[in-house]
């Protein structure tokens, strides 16, 4: 057993700086925002809530809170409608051409962002639609989507198929049994999609930053704020966008992966 | 008789380029247990699905009490289905599962209630109405199935192989439920399944399907006895099947010429033409067997190949010298006045009323 002791030992190590890398920058932010010095050196200076202070009385920073709500919830609400209609209609009918229909939903997120960006923006413009909040409603609801629906159409997948015809053979119409039944099973897929895309929209720089105009979202904001100086504020803004974001992931989790895990075990 | 419930008037039903079924017409009587019985792909459960409007025939037409139903929605019939699947609704419990129905036609809550908990005692799950379906046993969920289409207070109950999925013991038993429960209604049973015990048990007729096609239509007994082709030979029971020349027939017996010898038959109702090619069936159970020769007409020298042993009946398979299979049909405390083992011989035989002739060759 030795062999697979020092195999033990060598993964161990493996995700140990996996988790350094991806955690360190973080951990960093946090600690460098809550210390009393301007400049992130060492050895650290005073604990201090100075630049949560600053920001909570910052207007133009509550104002990019207020419009990252706004777009998140919007969006998650609506590519989270998108992608159940996808994820249905994959699960209710077969058609010609479903496999290209299924990679062209699912097409937005291999997009690099700076693409999808630049096409939102000339698209948006063109139609009039640019430098709303609403534009990056629109652009995120569409980057959201293919999340909602792949977590939706996973759940579908493990529905009996029966059940839908159960419920019209039970007297129901298409459309009572979807409220009766196709949706109450996948409440929990839907539930974790919600938290899902609002944690991707709320994150999202890119494309936030071209087709918003004046209304910035929190990311655009510090880059902004990034842009005119050396702020430790952005170190507190960014441990509340991580913890907003963890903790829509963590709910996420769960609603619906950990369910997953647990019926399959 | 009375007006049929159902009618299917040379109905047919095509996948893209697969028939499910082919050319069916069939009356289903109110008030019949009617068990539809095939293999996988016989178009059994096409037939169901088509009656509960979950599929609509390509041609022909299905009637349900004079009403033509081709095209109307599955919603709008009054055929509950009790499901291979069971198809329970998962995130309810007993009670709601049971309800579902009601809720679906506008039945207030209270009245909703009482009568799924009258089913659901009625079914003797009554203690489990409160409880996730998921947490109840098979046979307590075969129960709420059946409660959940029977509140609906159908005239016909649809039923596609529910106890598949159950243990043997638990098959019986479910079994005897059923059977009470149809004979209480007084409705039609329509109940598909691929196993004959079922059909058999329960049934007051019972159709064979093969390929799309009606093989044959009878009660247990005369589908058992009396299969009227091949197919139906070769799938139910255990029969043995020989093949021979008509020699001669006269309106009560016809001789017919087969390789392991002649054999007198019970003539059919059109009597078979001389020198034509005809089949005729003797049950397995219907073959004597003994160690000396017998004085029977229709006797066979046949040597001892393998045994079955299924409990107390036991089948024995053997061969005559022309290479003809015959298989015999006996309780094993019977067998053991014979010694035997692979490769005795032995003289078969059996009454002339016992063979049965069947439709083409």
């Amino acid at each position: 057993m030795t062999g697979n002791r020092a195999l033990n030992i060598v993964l161990g190590l493996y995700v140990l700086l996996i988790f350094i890398f991806v955690f360190a920058p973080i951990v960093f932010s946090l600690v460098f925002s809550l210390n009393s010095q301007r400049f992130p050196t060492i050895p650290l200076g005073e604990f201090s809530t100075e630049w949560y202070e600053k920001i909570l009385a910052d207007p133009d920073i509550w104002r990019a809170a207020l419009n990252s709500l706004i777009v998140s919830g919007c969006s998650a609400v609506l590519g989270t409608i998108l992608g159940f209609a996808t994820a249905y209609s994959d699960f209710r009918y077969s058609f010609r051409f479903k496999g290209p229909y299924l990679a062209l939903i699912l097409l937005p997120p291999t997009i690099p962002l700076i693409i999808m960006a630049l096409a939102m923006l000339a698209w948006l413009s063109r139609l009039g639609l640019s430098g709303q909040l609403w534009s990056i409603i629109i652009a995120h609801s569409v980057l959201t989507a293919p999340f909602a629906m792949a977590i939706i159409r996973l759940r579908l997948q493990q529905m009996d198929p029966d059940l839908e015809a159960a419920a019209w053979n039970l007297g129901g119409s298409e459309w009572q049994a979807m409220r009766h039944v196709i949706l109450p099973f996948c409440a929990p897929a839907i539930v974790s999609a919600l938290c899902l895309t609002a944690a991707v929209s709320f994150d999202e720089f890119a494309v936030a930053w071209f087709v918003s105009g004046l209304n910035k979202t929190v990311p655009v904001a510090i880059l902004e704020i990034v842009q005119g100086n050396i702020d430790p504020q952005v170190n507190a803004i960014g441990t509340f966008v991580f913890l907003t974001s963890m903790t829509l992931v963590i709910l996420a989790q769960v609603f619906f992966i950990s369910r997953q895990i647990r019926k399959t075990s | 008789m009375s007006d049929p419930l159902v009618t299917f008037r040379n109905v047919q039903k095509r996948f893209g380029d697969f028939v499910a079924v082919r050319d069916m017409t069939l009356d289903i009587q109110p008030g019949e247990f009617l068990a539809i019985m095939g293999s996988s792909g016989c178009g059994k459960t096409t037939t169901l699905r088509m009656l509960a409007g979950l599929e609509q025939p390509t041609r022909g037409e299905i009637r349900i009490a004079g009403r033509l139903m081709n095209d109307v929605k599955p919603h709008d019939r009054d055929t509950p289905l009790v499901w291979q699947s069971l198809a329970l609704f998962p995130f309810l419990t007993a009670r709601e599962n049971v309800e579902f129905g009601l809720k679906m036609r506008g039945v207030d809550k209270a009245e909703r209630k009482r009568r799924a908990l009258e089913w659901l005692d009625r079914m003797h799950i009554g203690e489990f109405a409160d409880r996730s379906v998921d947490t109840l046993s098979g046979g307590q969920k075969q129960r709420v199935a059946l409660a959940r289409s029977l509140v609906m207070e159908p005239q016909m109950l649809l039923l596609d192989e529910p106890l598949s999925a159950l243990d043997a013991n638990l098959v019986i038993r479910m079994q005897g439920v059923l059977t009470q429960l149809q004979k209480e209604l007084g409705i039609t049973f329509v109940y598909v399944t691929h196993s004959q015990s079922e059909a058999f048990a329960m049934a007051d007729r019972v159709v064979i399907m093969s390929q799309g096609d009606i093989a044959q239509i009878g009660t247990p007994k005369d589908i058992y006895r009396a299969p009227a082709n091949r197919f139906v030979a070769e799938f139910v029971g255990r029969n043995n099947i020989l093949t021979g020349t008509v020699k001669e027939a006269s309106s009560e017996t016809t001789r017919l010429a087969t390789p392991a010898g002649t054999f007198m038959v019970e003539t059919p109702e059109t009597e078979p033409q001389t020198g034509t090619k005809r089949s005729f069936v003797v049950s397995a159970d219907l073959v004597s067997l003994s160690l000396e020769e017998p004085t029977a007409a229709n006797r066979v020298h046949a040597k001892v190949i393998s045994e079955e042993f299924i409990g107390s009946v036991v089948t024995l398979f053997l061969e005559s010298g022309d290479g003809q299979e015959f298989k015999v049909q006996m309780q094993e405390r019977q067998l053991m006045n014979y010694d035997l083992h692979a490769g005795s011989q032995v003289w078969l035989s059996w009454e002339t009323e016992n063979a049965h002739m069947l439709d083409g060759d």
